[in-house]
């Protein structure tokens, strides 16, 4: 029997490694040592000959090997030869050629996701931030329209890079600072609750998978 | 005459069939669609759905929507272009009285070339692109671009000079995006710019890869730099590494490298996630002075609270033309500075014009909102 297969039989086998691995990570809180580096060491190891396995089952076989010498489809050796290029970074003479693939992953890129962006991140922002009629139907609509659109105005001047900020320029870009860290601000908060929702997620795991003293 | 009788019955309980069924090529779509639209039958209320029927040329027959009373339009996907459809919709009361409309006149799906209703962005995209070109230009026939100070850039030179009276190297995380990410390249902008500096200082420099193909473009541009100083000797092979593709296992290890290399200085520019913080506050508990970049804008928060200098969102693009000097990235950062003019015009002026369309007789200035919707 392979030694995973017979590792698979013990009964709670991974939890042990799993919760010692986490435990091991943790004990960098405590600056760097011999466990962390095991653990480290261990992971990279480990994600990379895993990636090489995910890459080959789920791009390089499906994508390039099966359709080419099952499906009898050349076309694919055209994006093989493209990535082939990839490596002619390691050759001195064909170096040249890595800017072929690079050019058409940046074109291609370029291409969806200019217009995307200015879909996304300009026409509809300029068109949230527009001050409507609407906007006049209470007194707190009123107050919050103004506000957020003070918020992209001076925003907007802060990321202006062709003047000096100075005089009424630099008052204008402070507020969009001010603005900026406010959001900042609300981000954090948001996202730290995100974090700790993972930390409490892995003490579940030490504590009901492996430990079992909470249900 | 029991069956007269019935057949009486039944014609007198059918609802009234809808009319005018009209089938069109669903308009500014990729092909494969048909929109099917009929006027409400007259006892709309009380009818249980409304089937739409698809005919085909040789008379086969396909009810393909199914939909409830006080619907009059119909969108029939997945199928062929080219071939030609016509459609009858069937009034259904109850779940057996059935009241059939007229067929329609023929359709055919077929793909379009261009969606109308994305005129805003081709618009937005000649303008923009025309800016940006106008500087390309502009700054390759030589013309200065003033670019303002930033922040942040002002300590690169200190923390090269620092790393180098220390003797400790100076770590640079160019991001864990891929080479098409915008932060990725102006991050190795930036670092080559870096790299120039620490050749003529000898300074030990460290770039760990998360991307393969980033770190093969890392290493070409930092032992181009070094070359370019005249200090290809001082270049290290070594010193640009992939590490690992794992999120995760790349920020452990680069955890690891900020406790046992020391650096004196590190820079995490470009494309960040959940790592930033984990990286950020490492960094922090070394003592390094710590410069960060990113456009990323929800691991902003985590920079700006654990690093001494934060390139936020497009000051890391400006960095990157700034320290380069490039006329492509200058001219495309003055065109956008330009952009940005433009687009506070039309924020000011156009919500100024918006709100008098609520005035009678000025409705038409609407229009200035409904021309920023995108479909």
């Amino acid at each position: 029997m392979h030694v995973l297969e017979l590792l698979t039989t013990v009964p709670g086998i991974w939890v042990w490694v799993g919760a010692l691995l986490t435990l091991a990570i943790f004990s960098f809180l405590f600056g760097d040592n011999p466990l962390y580096k095991v653990a480290e060491h261990l992971y990279v190891g480990v994600s990379v000959g895993y990636m090489i396995t995910i890459y080959y089952w789920n791009f390089f076989k499906p994508d390039l090997i099966d359709p080419l010498f099952r499906g009898g489809q050349f076309i694919v050796i055209i994006p093989a030869l493209l990535g082939l290029c990839y490596f002619a970074i390691f050759i001195q003479k064909l170096s040249w050629a890595v800017r072929i693939p690079m050019g058409f992953v940046l074109g291609w890129g370029a291409g969806v996701a200019v217009p995307a962006m200015l879909q996304s991140y300009i026409i509809r922002q300029i068109q949230g931030s527009l001050l409507a009629p609407e906007m006049l139907a209470s007194w707190d609509t009123i107050v919050w329209g103004i506000v957020s659109f003070l918020g992209v105005i001076t925003t907007v001047v802060y990321f202006f890079f062709s003047r000096e900020q100075k005089g009424a320029l630099k008052v204008v870009a402070n507020i969009g600072i001010i603005y900026i860290m406010v959001g900042f601000g609300a981000s954090f908060g948001y996202t730290v609750m995100a974090r700790v929702s993972l930390l409490i997620g892995r003490l579940q795991f030490l504590l009901r998978d492996w430990l079992g003293v909470i249900s | 005459m029991m069956a007269v009788v019935l057949a009486v019955l039944v014609l007198v309980a059918l609802p009234a069939a809808p009319d005018e069924v009209r089938a069109v090529d669903t308009p500014n779509d990729d092909g494969g669609s048909i929109t099917v639209m009929w006027t409400l039958s007259a006892d709309d209320a009380a009818l249980s759905a409304y089937e739409v029927v698809r005919v085909a040329e040789d008379g086969d027959e396909e009810v393909v929507a199914v939909l409830p009373a006080g619907v009059s339009r119909c969108v029939d996907e997945g199928m062929p272009d080219g071939r030609a459809f016509r459609y009858r919709v069937n009034a259904v009361l109850g779940d057996t009285l059935r009241a059939t409309s007229a067929l329609s006149e023929p359709a055919v799906s077929r793909a379009q070339w261009f969606n109308t209703r994305r005129v805003n962005v081709l618009v937005a995209l000649l303008l923009f692109g025309a800016l940006i070109l106008y500087f390309i230009g502009t700054a390759r026939k030589g013309k200065k671009l003033f670019i303002r100070r930033i922040a942040g850039l002002d300590a690169v030179e200190e923390a090269v000079g620092r790393a180098t009276e220390m003797g400790r190297p100076i770590l640079y995380v160019p991001g864990l995006a891929a080479i098409s990410q915008i932060s990725t390249i102006a991050s190795l902008n930036i670092l080559s710019e870096i790299a120039k500096k620490t050749a003529t200082y000898a300074s030990d420099l460290l770039v760990p890869n998360r991307d393969p193909i980033v770190y093969t473009v890392a290493s070409e541009m930092v032992k181009e730099a070094y070359a370019e100083v005249g200090r290809p000797d001082v270049f290290r092979k070594e010193s640009v590494f992939f590490v690992s593709e794992d999120q995760f296992a790349f920020a452990a290890a680069v955890n690891g490298i900020m406790v046992r290399e020391k650096p004196a200085t590190i820079c995490l520019i470009g494309m960040f996630w959940a790592e930033s913080l984990i990286l950020a506050e490492t960094g922090a508990t070394t003592g390094a002075i710590q410069i960060a970049g990113t456009d990323q804008i929800s691991q902003l928060p985590f920079f700006v609270t654990a690093c001494d200098y934060t390139l936020i969102g497009e000051e890391l693009y400006a960095a990157s033309a700034y320290l380069a000097r490039d006329p492509l990235l200058l001219g495309s950062l003055k065109g956008q500075d330009w952009g940005k003019l433009v687009i506070l015009l039309i924020l000011v002026v156009g919500s100024g014009l918006l709100l008098v369309s609520g005035v009678k007789g000025l409705e038409f200035f609407r229009a200035i909102y409904e021309f920023f919707s995108v479909a």
